[in-house]
Order: structure tokens, then sequence, then C-alpha cells
């Protein structure tokens, strides 16, 4: 009965080990959820950094006067120039099969490259020029390094003795890389060399204009109506309740509507950015609103009261006292929304912008894809070119999201008054 | 002077005003009621195309048939050419690759939820809630992407490894980086409905001598109960309806298979399967896109009903 009652329970150390582990298993949590996020974007930049660059090779080209017509230059065989070109490097080539893989060494786009060195300088007609030719994919996956060597010896699509040609331009420093500026001004292809996000970018952009125009009035003036002018009741309850079981509706239930309603009862056209934003701008309707109905609740009562005392009628009140100080707040939750909307693909899938599409859509009724739906279609095509484009495809999306993230957060913290 | 003066004449347009305020108050009943006609036209619309698709397969038949093989007839005599339209592998399917997800996201996001309310500095939140955001507003199809390109062949190699045959669409691909998409929902949810827990109850705890886990796991984690099931619906309705993960990397092979590392299909990725490309509104096999939908509309609407309902009678017991 002489226990020492300051002395340390032995249960202490036991206790404190347990709290350390608690702590250890919150901590671990953490670091693998930033840890993932951290490896997949790494892993995806890791895959797509090499888009930047482009391989080229050098061919000389031999001008020959009696190739061309000099009333119509254009209507030179161009093809036949750069295959001529590339035989007289490997005369050794002469079964069919063999021509067949040379040519595949330089892009399809080759010929038109030419024309156009052609078109501009033709007084070089009667001359050799050396000229650089975009590779083909498989010839640029090979200098990236993208693809092993098969123990059969060939890489890819490329053969051993493709390899040997590659070698031989090599050597003779006839292989370069450039800056691939068609990646961000051509649209998509069939040629992984020659695909581009821009048409995908201007769908894109056409589509998050409609949707940020229809989403953001339509927000504003329903979140201003729930907020400031109906009384609590019933109705307003149920409202409420709507708008967030709406946001937590699955993406592609909206898509399936926009399926029903837009194109086959309004007789909208399908794989339109008309459509495709309206879609996203019902998707993005309940994230607005709640941001925007939590902006005018931070406004303080005495700015209405002051307002209403005098003499200005509730709309005034609203329009010219309420809504401006709320509306920082307000562009903030849009700028959020919009963001979520340029990362959605599922519900533009439903409604066909998912077609192969190579020119930028000139208006809201034109056919479109968009940047999410680009990469999708890319990271499903078989050629590892295709997902190199894809990865990089992803890199762009990142980036503009994060702008906007940051923009969001800058706008908060900058314009938000404090009351 | 002359300025203050100004504000208290009269206004001209005072008195013309009373018509374009009832105009102002008529755009704005308006616009709000655009949410309410957006629900209405998501169930009148999946409804209408359901209600003719079981007209032509019966409701039995659709959710309690074991296989699906929507096919659509090249002639219309053709034999076989209507198709079975059994949606369970899919409910099935749907159900495996959202549990994988809940397994890895709710220990994990309910562990950074704590941390980051309980034991965080604000140094350590300024920094760690950013980063969980951009995880929550990354687009589904790079984690599509991540999970069909890197991280099911890394399954399926570690597979090997072990004289395991995995298929290369994994369900467990899909549910594991699905996990991590919705860690961040929960993470984020929960943290705000631990922060509603007074602190009346931790002081009375920590008084008592218990240390902070066990004023955690004995005070906190009971008073939060009902609201962290709640974010945890939330979380297992975003997982259903998710669709590009599904996608990319669960594929469209419908196995009735509760095995993760088999290949499965879910509702959503049937949807788009059939709904990308030619549509005819008349065939079985375009319809039933809309049956699923519909089906996936009624679970994710109850799941998020109950889940609104509970984290707002969690919030009045203590607001």
């Amino acid at each position: 009965m002489n226990r020492n009652f300051l002395a340390p329970s032995p249960n202490l150390a036991r206790r404190h080990r347990a709290e350390t582990a608690f702590k250890w298993f919150g901590r671990i949590s953490i670091f693998l959820a930033v840890g993932f996020l951290v490896l997949m974007l790494a892993i995806i930049a890791n895959m797509g950094l090499g888009t930047i660059r482009q391989t080229n090779i050098a061919l000389e080209v031999d001008l020959q006067q009696s190739e061309f017509d000099s009333t119509n230059l254009a209507s030179a065989d161009f093809e036949g120039l750069i295959k001529s070109a590339l035989r007289q490097n490997f005369p050794q080539v002469s079964s069919r099969s063999q021509k067949r893989q040379l040519y595949n060494l330089l892009s399809i786009e080759a010929p038109f490259t030419l024309k156009d060195f052609v078109l501009e300088n033709p007084e070089t007609i009667g001359t050799r020029i050396s000229l650089w030719f975009i590779a083909s994919d498989d010839v640029d996956m090979y200098f990236k390094g993208n693809i092993a060597v098969s123990p059969a010896g060939n890489v890819g699509r490329l053969s051993k003795e493709a390899l040997e040609w590659v070698k031989y331009f090599e050597q003779n420093n006839a292989v370069k890389t450039f800056f691939n500026s068609r990646f961000f001004l051509a649209g998509d292809s069939r040629e992984p060399e020659l695909a581009g996000i821009f048409s995908a970018l201007a769908g894109t952009a056409l589509s998050l204009a409609v949707c940020l125009i229809i989403s953001f009035l339509i927000g504003i003036l329903s979140a201003i109506y729930l907020e400031e002018f109906v009384a609590k009741n019933r109705w307003s309850d149920f409202v409420e309740i709507n708008i967030s079981n709406l946001a937590a509706v699955p993406a592609i239930v909206f898509g399936l509507l926009g399926l029903t309603i837009f194109i086959n009862v309004f007789g909208m056209p399908r794989s339109s950015p008309l459509v495709g934003g309206l879609v996203l701008a019902l998707m993005t309707l309940p994230t607005i609103i709640i941001a925007a109905r939590a902006a005018l609740r931070s406004v303080p009562h005495s700015i209405r009261h002051a307002a209403l005392g005098i003499g200005a009628t509730p709309i005034q009140t609203v329009f010219h006292h309420v809504v401006p100080l709320a509306m920082p707040a307000m562009l903030t939750g849009a700028i959020i929304g919009m963001a979520r909307a340029l990362g959605e693909t599922a519900p533009l899938l439903m409604i066909g912008m998912v077609a192969f599409i190579v020119d930028a859509p000139d208006s809201i009724l034109a056919p479109a894809t968009a940047l999410p739906v680009q990469i999708f279609l890319w990271a499903d095509s078989p050629e590892r070119a295709f997902i190199e484009k894809a990865s990089a495809a992803i890199i762009v999306l990142v980036i503009f999201l994060i702008v906007m993230n940051l923009a969001a957060i800058l706008l908060r913290q900058k314009m938000q008054k404090k009351f | 002077m002359t300025e203050r003066l100004r504000n208290f004449s009269i206004s001209k347009t005072q008195s013309g005003s009373k018509i374009d305020e009832k105009l102002i108050s008529l755009v704005l009943i308006a616009s709000s009621l655009v949410s309410v006609g957006v629900t209405a036209g998501i169930v009148l619309s999946l409804l209408f195309e359901a209600l003719r698709f079981f007209s032509l397969v019966p409701i039995s038949e659709f959710l309690f048939g074991l296989n699906w093989s929507p096919q659509t007839a090249i002639r219309a005599d053709q034999i076989g050419s209507s198709g079975s339209f059994g949606a369970l592998p899919l409910i099935v399917g749907t159900l495996l690759i959202s549990t994988i997800a809940m397994i890895v996201a709710a220990p994990l996001g309910l562990a950074s939820a704590i941390y980051l309310s309980e034991y965080a500095g604000t140094r350590q939140r300024a920094f760690i809630k950013p980063v969980l955001e951009i995880l929550a507003g990354i687009p589904s199809v790079v984690y599509g992407f991540f999970a069909a390109l890197v991280v099911a062949p890394f399954i399926r190699m570690s597979g090997e490894g072990f004289g395991l045959e995995i298929a290369s669409q994994s369900a467990l691909a899909a549910g594991l980086v699905m996990g991590i998409m919705v860690l961040p929902l929960i993470s984020s949810l929960s943290d705000d409905i631990i922060s509603v827990v007074p602190d009346e109850l931790r002081q009375a705890s920590f008084g008592l001598g218990a240390t902070r886990s066990e004023t955690i796991i004995n005070i906190v984690l009971p008073s939060a109960f009902s609201g962290i099931a709640g974010s945890m619906l939330l979380a297992a309705s975003t997982a259903i309806g998710e669709t590009m993960i599904v996608v990319m990397a669960a594929g469209l092979a419908a196995n009735l298979s509760a095995n993760p590392l088999d290949a499965v299909t879910t509702i959503t990725a049937q949807i788009v399967a059939l709904l990308t490309g030619d549509q005819e509104f008349d065939s079985a096999k375009t319809l039933s896109a809309f049956a699923l939908g519909l089906l996936l509309f009624c679970v994710t609407l109850t799941l998020n009903y109950f889940a609104h309902k509970i984290v707002k009678s969690y919030r009045k017991k203590y607001e």
C-alpha cells in the first residue's frame, strides 16, 4: 500500500508509443497522397516532355529542271523526288517491301515540305538542295529511346535494315531535333508525328466560352434570388436540396441529358461546342450557385440596411451594393467551376465530341473535339508515339488547370474585402 | 458638399423603375428554376428512354440477368439478334471497383483528415491543403491514362513475378487509382466534419489525462461518426459514377467476377461503349444505355440524399 502516486504509471510509455504510431499513420497517409500526385505527374511529364523536340532528317534532293513545268511548279511530282533522293542514299535497296520501309523513314508530310520550299525559292530548281524533313514517328521514337530494341534487332515497327539506314543518316550528321511547333499549331492527324492539339484547344475554348456565359449568368442570378429574395420555406428547401443533389450527379448522366434533350429533341448539331458548352454549363451550375451564395452571405447586413435606409429599392440594394462586394468571390467560384469543366471528358463522349477532327472549329456549331477527349483518343491508340502526344497534352491540360486555380487563389486573396 | 447632396436628391429613374423591378424579379425567379428544370430534364429523359427499353426487354431480366452482351442485328431476321441485357455483371463490376477504391481511400482519407485537423500546424496545413486540392482538381481522364498505361502494366508485371495471372485491364488497377482520386474528397469533407466537433469535448478529455490519440479515438471520432459516414457515402457515390478511369483502365469484358485480378466492366464504361459511334434510337442496344443511366442516377441520388441528410443533422447537433 505504499505505492507512489507521483511515479509515472507503467502504462504511460505504451500509451505514448500508441500516440506516436497514431500520429505517424496520419503523416504516412498524407505522404502517400502527396507522393502519388508527385509520382503521377513526374511519370507523365517524363513520358510527354519529348514531344517538345521532333526528330528531322536532312536529305539532299536533286531538283532536276526536267521535273518541273515552269508554268505550274506545284504540279511537279514532289513525292517522286523525295523517293528518288532516298533511293540515291541507299542504292542497294531493290525489293518493293524494302523500298516501302525506306520511304517510311520520312513523314508523309515530306513532299509538302519540299513543295513549299520550291514554291518559295523557285531559283533553286536545277540544283541540289539539302532540306530538313520530319522523320516518321517510328524513327522519332527510336531516337528518343522510347522503344527498346527487341531480340530480333528491330525497334517497334522499324526493321533491323531500316535501323541501319537511320544509323547511316545519324553518322552523316543528317539527324537533328527541332522545336516541335506543329504540336501546338496543328490539328489531329492519323500520323503521330504530324498530330497537334490546336483544334482540340480551339474546341475546348469555344465550349468553355459557351459554358461560362450560360452558367455564370444563370448561376449568379439564381444565387441572388435564393439568397436575397426568397423567403425560407419548403420551396426554397426543395431548390436547395435539388442543387446539392445536382452537384453530385455523375458527369456521364449530364451527357445522356445533353444527348436526348439538346441533340434529339432540339436538333442541335452533334459534336458541336454549343452542345458541349451547354452540357458543361449545366454541370458547373451547382458549383457556381453554391459559391455565389456563399459570397452573398459573406456581405454584412449593415450594407443592405444602409442602402435600404436611404431609400434604395431591394433590387437596387442588391445590384448596386451587395453584388459588387460579392463579385470577387463569385468570380473565384466561376474560375474553379471552369477548371472543372476544362477537364471533363465523359459527357463530351456522349454528345459525340469524340470524332476525328483535323481542322479547328470555326463556329460553335462546327464539329469539334476537346483537349481531354483528345487525350482519351490518343491514349487509346496503338502507336507508342501517340502515347507521348497524349502525355504532352496532359501536361498542357494540367498547366492550364494550375494557372486557373492560381488565378482563383490570387483573386481570393487580393480582391476579397474583409468585413 | 455637392456630392453628398446629390446622393440625397431623388433619382429621376426611381418612379419609372417599378416595371423594371418586376421584370428583374421575374428573370431572377426564372434562372432559379433552371436548376430544377435540369433535374426534371434528367429524370424525364432517362425515364422516357428507359421505359422504351423496358418495353423491349423485361425489367426483371435487366436487373437480375447474368449475361450482358448487347449485340445488334445486322439483319432484322438474324438469329440471336436481340442480344442479352442482364446488368448484374455490370453492377457487380461497379461495386467491385468502387469497393477497392473505398478500401484505399477511406482509411487514408480519414487519417489525412485527422492529421490535418488535429495535429498539423498552420504552416503544414497551408502546404498540404492546396496539394490535396490539386489532387482533387486533376481531371479523371488523367487518372485514367495513368491507370491504363502505368499502374495496370505495373500490377500485371509484379503479378507475374509472384506467378499470378492478372488481366491487363484488372479491376485492381482501376480501383486503386480511383481510390487515390476520391481520397481528397474524403479528407476535405471529413476535415470539415471533425472541425465542427466542439473543443470543450477535447479539453474535457485532456483534462482527464487522455493523450491526443486517445481523445481522437474515444471522443472526437465517435462524436463525428455520423458526419464521417455521410462523407464516405458521398465518396462512394462519386466512385460509382466515375467514368473515365473505368473506360480507360477497366475495359469492356462483362465478366461476373468478384476477383480483383480479373477484368470486369462497369455501368459507366458500358454507357460510353454503347453510345459512342452509331446510335439508333429504336434499338434495344442504344436504349439500354439509358436504362443503365437511370439505374446509376437512382443509386447515386439515393446515396447523396442520405449523405446530405446525415451531414445536415450532424451539423445541427453541434451548431
